[in-house]
């Protein structure tokens, strides 16, 4: 940090944002008397995650719920009896984990391996579908830092990066100079797949607008175009037949094309299926030109989560450790799944917000257990907690490494002071995971 | 044929992995010692006997075993992976992966199963009498080799996904059944004598897939010929069939999808 004169306040300069996967590493922080008062470089979504830092009415003390009511407490005590309920648990549901750190996460999967329970990360409602695509057919991706020096051809399919990753396309993709574009956005060309007009595809220089629930479909057809082989229709999912053939003539005509793909299809009609058959475009159009693809992650450190379960397990989300040894199985072993067949009967929730996103009927059974709460802010899954312990912001309040959309790792910097007497994840978690091998 | 007999007790809610209940690992052994076989409920290791009253009597050879299991065994997984030879019977709805990775033998089901029901399955016989979850026939998370051998007999319907990355073996559903039937398919027959409502056969590269009833079928399918009464796989056909290959999304695919006309 530097003295900055002319305000009276330190900046903190290269920190890196941590709100989305883009994980912007530019941003400016100006800091006075350990409150932030400033915040440059940063999108619309980051800079109000910097300031919700100072939000009114934040939790500091650990609270319990006892005879109903939410009471304060100590953390040694909410830590005893996190550590006890865990323990207790037959079949304990450990949830959340996208954004916090890897550090976090490693003493995360040491309790679920200790206490014999079901380990997923939020990549489960998210780029779940994505994962067992690869998992079949592989992943020619490459790093954020190529597509700038060298894309010549961007596609968003079913994403719309200007309002869930704003910086994206002016750090990576569309805007910057790179070593063989040198003219930015003018050696570049950008296509937008969705199913409506999006602010990103009014920005396009091609639109095309593909039917509900027919990614799949248009798809097939342009592995077909590009494979040489007859689309046995007209139209497909909206679409006409030269117009995909025009399309794929584009795509192998390229130097360097990229596909980054959204929920638009991870979590529409075909799931696993759209992303799969959308690696296999990639791996065909690899026979004519250079093309890669990859998924526009959300939550800052949900790739680190899977990269730190995956080192540790072999496997990037829903490991089940009942039997000792890891097992996976999204549809068996997935947290909605474990919730709507009953089966978890306690849940330590750390960094997510559940109670808020998961269906109606997932949310029945967690609010019928024991229910372990770790993050920041008062959520609805706070207020469901048996135990809630409130825990300082990783990458504003401390360090942290998170992964990019790319697995690129990238250490998030701590900004100011976290309140008296709070903890950070790491810490509160390590905590817990010495409460239960206490004595064993 | 030797019978054991097992009757569940009260099941409890967090699920039982019970891969131990096979023909080829009751074999030989007393009803005592099946009884003190592991079953994981949760993350505790308990004993077969928990759940299970067991009676009657073990062949010394597993081919000569039969496994009664009397009553609804819904929340129990794995029910005989593995088995090499031998019979189950159960006679009632079984939970995921009945039959998981079975090589032979013979397993029935009067009720109907969860998903992932004869994954990885080599060979042997896997008979529904009810409805199949997901995933039936299908292969393992990333694995591109799915069912490799032996049949597949579902009464009811079937989910989505069946006979994934399938390379042998048959499937026959008499109900409907789900999207993306046979998708990756590259040898091998499903046949489904109901309906399926889009998607059969998609990226297959190899083996043959029949629809008796309404189906929509993919644009990167070709149209072949049309056919009287076909023999597939040895599998007689009765009527006229239109045939399609591909899936042409797929370079040089060989697959063909059967629908009735």
């Amino acid at each position: 940090m530097q003295e900055s004169l002319s305000k009276r306040c330190t900046v903190a300069s290269d920190v890196v944002c941590p709100f989305c996967g883009t994980l912007c590493d530019d941003i400016e922080v100006d800091v006075k008397d350990n409150k932030i008062t400033d915040v440059r470089h940063a999108c619309r979504i980051g800079t109000a995650k910097f300031f919700s830092v100072l939000e009114e009415g934040r939790p500091t003390k650990p609270l319990i719920r006892k005879n109903g009511v939410m009471v304060e407490t100590t953390v040694d005590t909410a830590v005893k009896k996190a550590a006890e309920i865990l323990k207790k648990s037959i079949r304990p549901l450990l949830y959340g984990w996208s954004s916090t750190s890897c550090e976090a996460h490693a003493h995360g999967i040491a309790i679920a391996e200790e206490v014999g329970g079901v380990i997923d990360g939020t990549t489960s409602v998210c780029h779940g579908p994505s994962v067992l695509a690869i998992q079949d057919v592989g992943c020619p991706s490459c790093t954020l830092a190529e597509v700038k020096n060298r894309a010549d051809l961007v596609i968003y399919w079913g994403c719309n990066p200007m309002h869930a990753h704003p910086r994206h396309l002016s750090r990576y993709t569309i805007y910057p100079r790179g070593y063989f574009r040198e003219r930015g956005h003018q050696d570049r060309e950008l296509i937008v797949i969705d199913v409506r007009k999006t602010d990103t595809a009014k920005i396009a220089n091609k639109f095309i607008k593909v039917d509900y629930g027919r990614d799949y479909e248009l798809l097939g057809a342009i592995r077909a175009a590009v494979n040489g082989n007859e689309i046995n229709a007209e139209v497909v999912g909206g679409v006409t037949k030269e117009e995909i053939q025009k399309l794929a003539e584009k795509l192998k005509n390229c130097q360097f094309g990229v596909i980054f793909f959204g929920m638009g299809l991870t979590m529409t009609s075909a799931k696993h299926r759209n992303i799969d058959n959308a690696i296999c475009l990639t791996k065909d159009l690899n026979r004519h030109t250079k093309f890669s693809i990859m998924p526009m992650r959300g939550h800052y450190n949900v790739t680190g989560f899977g990269e730190v379960l995956t080192w540790q397990t072999g496997y990037p989300y829903a490991v089940d450790f009942s039997t000792g040894y890891p097992r996976y199985n999204p549809g068996e072993t997935s947290a909605n799944d474990v919730l709507q067949r009953g089966e978890a009967d306690a849940a330590l929730i750390v960094a997510s917000d559940p109670v808020a996103h998961f269906p109606r009927k997932s949310v029945e059974y967690l609010a019928k257990m024991p229910l372990i709460y770790i993050g920041p802010h008062h959520t609805p899954t706070s207020l469901l907690a048996d135990v809630f312990i409130p825990s300082t912001f990783v990458g504003i309040e401390t360090g942290g490494t998170a992964y990019r959309m790319d697995t690129v790792p990238l250490y998030a910097k701590k900004v100011v002071d976290g309140p008296k007497g709070v903890l950070s994840d790491e810490e509160i978690l390590e905590r817990i995971y010495k409460e239960i091998v206490r004595g064993k | 044929m030797k019978e054991i007999i097992l009757t569940p007790k009260e099941l409890p809610d967090v699920g039982l992995i019970a891969e131990t209940i096979t023909p080829d690992l009751f074999a030989g052994k007393s009803i005592g010692k099946i009884a003190s076989l592991l079953i994981f409920a949760g993350n505790q290791r308990k004993k077969l006997g928990d759940f299970f009253e067991v009676a009657g009597k073990s062949a010394d050879d597993a081919s000569d075993t039969r496994i009664v299991i009397k009553g609804d065994i819904t929340k129990v997984k794995m029910v005989g992976k593995g088995t090499k030879a031998g019979e189950i019977v159960i006679e009632g709805s079984a939970g995921m992966y009945v039959g998981e990775e079975m090589r032979g033998g013979k397993i029935t089901v009067l009720g109907n199963v969860d998903s992932f029901a004869g994954q990885t399955m080599r060979g042997g016989e896997l008979v529904i009498k009810g409805n199949a979850g997901d995933y039936l026939g299908a292969a393992y998370r990333g694995d591109w080799r799915g069912m490799r051998g032996g049949v597949i007999l579902v009464e009811g319907n079937a989910g989505a996904e069946t006979g994934l990355f399938m390379v042998g073996g048959k499937i026959k559903i008499k109900g409907n059944c789900g999207t993306f039937a046979g998708v990756h398919m590259k040898k091998g027959l499903i046949i489904i004598e109901g309906q399926t409502p889009e998607r059969a056969g998609a990226e297959m590269t190899g083996g043959s897939i029949v629809v008796m009833g309404d189906t929509d079928i993919l644009p990167t399918f070709a149209p072949v010929n049309e056919e009287k009464n076909p023999e597939i796989d040895g599998e007689k056909l009765k009527g006229t069939f239109q045939t399609y290959s591909g899936d042409h999304a797929e370079r040089g695919a060989k697959g063909m999808l059967y629908k009735f006309v």
